[in-house]
């Protein structure tokens, strides 16, 4: 292990510029599973699908970042779709429904996986932009373009999301239906309209948030196992359902991933996310900004 | 009684086998076939009784393997050994994990087991001594005196290993301890209220089920001669060891055993003839089928069958 200050400083931007990376990719869940208690283990898989789509759509000469912005509204309507059916099949059933959404969830995160598999093959994909693959030269530091795009969609994204919940009708209504679903009810608001939609939103974002995944590194199906712990170590270490609070967790997810990756090896990083996941689910588990 | 004799006959059955000529490469998939019983069993206990969802079975699977294989490694330990040791670490981290999660909601118990994973898997990557991530060949000592190949030897071993665990998964299910996880299943919060020591019942369910996913890994890595992390500790066990009980149906000890048999005898021949991603395929496509159209598995329709006809 070789400790300088400098190497510590370069952990540390790397690990912001990955942070507020790990909130965008987080954001969709903060959502469906945050809000709408929805067990969406699937989200990573969608979002390696969002990926998939871009890389496609980019491959007709579209910008990466454009192409999941195009991809959003079909998303939205897939995210719709599922979330009518999971409702449809699971939540109105009521008791028990836990175990087998749960299932649900999971054996189609599979099933994306290896139709991605069976479409694409294993191997690694990545797409072409301008700026990836060149570097802003800072001084003695040299940061990734491919970095700054992600940090400045991600915080966009992440803004974008937070005042639309705080600021707007629609937004305070899905946070409604989270905070009590039944007084909702009583006020002549139809709740699983409200959770259709904030579902195809959370869904929406995805698309663009499986973009800058493939802008970041290339992709391959089973990526989004890995993610699994990153995307529920945000959310969960964030509190459910706080949007400045899944910045907030992905910024020390991103500094304490960055950290390990710099001075134990990369061969230790994957098991940061999940490490943090189950300190916090042992320590605290209603998470830092938790209700 | 009717069970003990039935038992009984299944495992002289499969002794018989082994000491047949039958083809050998009967017992090389029978082999993962049993093994998938005892997972899918052990799976249940806790899964299907209580409806906590595990989806690290690998992490106890594997951690099992691991355990083997340094006794192996360190003192050439008999294989009898090798199983007792793994399902003494199998209990000991489904109780760590019990006593961290269980009192939250079921999917953080999920997530947690996922990260358990994960983190066993870094773990045995970053070990030199296991053979990191590049793996270890593993020499397989010579063969005891009735069987003719170490294969045989495994499957027999494997079906005493399924015969103990359905039989606790009976014994569970059967007893006050089965009547208190279904109660926790139904609603939590009743079954808390009126005296059903849950947090206790949960911890033990998790640590019985991953004492006997500890033990289902224990022979695997003789069977492959090979050890190495990615496929140890797959996200892959879980989602069989997952679907195979909701296929069959979860209420009962013949669920996990009735969609073990099925799912592991379809994965076996579509492995062999088509390809292994096509493999979780199908386990992903029936887990979802099911879930959605047959949420009571095999054992829920045929019940539902015998009542039609009545």
């Amino acid at each position: 292990m070789i400790f300088s200050f400098d190497l510590l400083f370069e952990a540390i931007l790397f690990g912001i510029l990955l942070g507020c990376f790990y909130a965008a990719v987080s954001i969709g869940l903060s959502v469906s599973f945050g809000l709408l208690d929805v067990p969406h283990v699937a989200h990573p898989a969608i979002m390696v699908f969002g990926s998939y789509c871009t890389y496609v759509v980019a491959g007709w000469g579209l910008d990466p970042i454009l192409a999941g912005v195009v991809l959003m509204p079909a998303f939205f309507v897939l995210g719709v779709l599922i979330y009518r059916f999971y409702y449809e099949t699971f939540e109105r059933r009521g008791s028990e429904a836990g175990v087998r959404g749960l299932a649900f969830f999971f054996g189609l995160a599979f099933i994306i996986e290896v139709g991605l598999i069976l479409g694409f093959g294993v191997d690694q994909r990545t797409v072409q932009a301008p700026y990836i693959g060149s570097s802003l030269a800072l001084g003695e530091y040299r940061i990734p373009y491919r970095m700054l795009v992600a940090f400045g969609v991600a915080l966009v994204l992440t803004a974008a999301l937070t005042v639309y919940l705080s600021k707007t009708f629609t937004g305070r209504a899905i946070k409604a239906v989270a905070q009590d679903e039944p007084a909702l009810r009583l006020m002549g608001a139809n709740p699983v309209r409200i959770k259709q939609w904030a579902f195809g939103i959370a869904t929406g974002v995805s698309a663009l948030a499986g973009a800058m995944l493939i802008i970041v590194g290339p992709v391959e199906p089973a990526l989004d196992r890995l993610y699994i712990g990153r995307t529920f170590c945000v959310v969960v270490l964030a509190g459910l359902g706080s949007m400045t609070g899944t910045l907030a967790a992905g910024l020390i997810l991103g500094v304490a991933e960055s950290l390990v990756l710099m001075f134990f090896g990369a061969s230790w990083a994957p098991a940061v996310a999940f490490g943090l996941l189950l300190v916090v689910l042992g320590i605290r588990p209603q998470g830092l900004f938790g209700r | 009684m009717k069970y003990w004799i039935g038992a009984a006959l299944l495992f002289i059955a499969a002794l018989a086998a082994a000491l047949s000529p039958v083809n050998e490469y009967f017992f090389y998939a029978g082999y993962v076939v049993l093994t998938f019983v005892v997972l899918s069993t052990a799976w249940n206990i806790l899964g299907g009784y209580a409806g906590y969802v595990n989806f690290g079975t690998g992490a106890f699977f594997g951690l099992g393997s691991y355990s083997a294989v340094v006794l192996f490694k360190a003192l050439s330990a008999p294989l009898a050994v090798q199983i007792v040791a793994a399902a003494a670490v199998g209990a000991a981290l489904g109780f760590g994990v019990g006593i961290m999660t269980l009192r939250l909601r079921g999917i953080f118990f999920a997530i947690a087991t996922v990260a358990i994973l994960f983190i066993m898997e870094t773990l045995m990557v970053n070990w030199r001594y296991v053979g990191g991530a590049t793996g270890l060949q593993l020499l397989r000592p010579d063969v005891m005196a009735p069987f003719s190949s170490y294969t045989r030897m495994l499957f027999v071993v494997m079906a005493l290993l399924a015969v103990v665990a359905v039989s606790v998964a009976r014994y569970v299910q059967v007893s006050w301890i089965g009547r208190g996880l279904r109660a926790i299943r139904d609603s939590e919060e009743a079954a808390e209220s009126s005296g059903v020591p849950t947090l206790r019942l949960k911890v033990f369910a998790c640590t019985i089920s991953g004492a006997l996913m500890g033990a289902a890994g224990a022979p695997m890595p003789m069977y492959l001669s090979f050890i190495e992390p990615a496929s140890t500790f797959s996200l892959n066990w879980g989602v069989s060891a997952l679907a195979m009980p909701m296929i069959g149906g979860t209420a009962h000890w013949i669920g996990p055993v009735l969609g073990a048999l099925l799912l592991g005898s379809i994965q076996q021949i579509v492995t062999v003839t088509i390809s292994n991603e096509i493999n979780v395929l199908v386990v992903g496509v029936l887990l979802v089928l099911f879930v959605v159209l047959a949420p009571d598995g095999i054992v829920g329709l045929f019940k539902k069958w015998v009542r039609y006809f009545r």
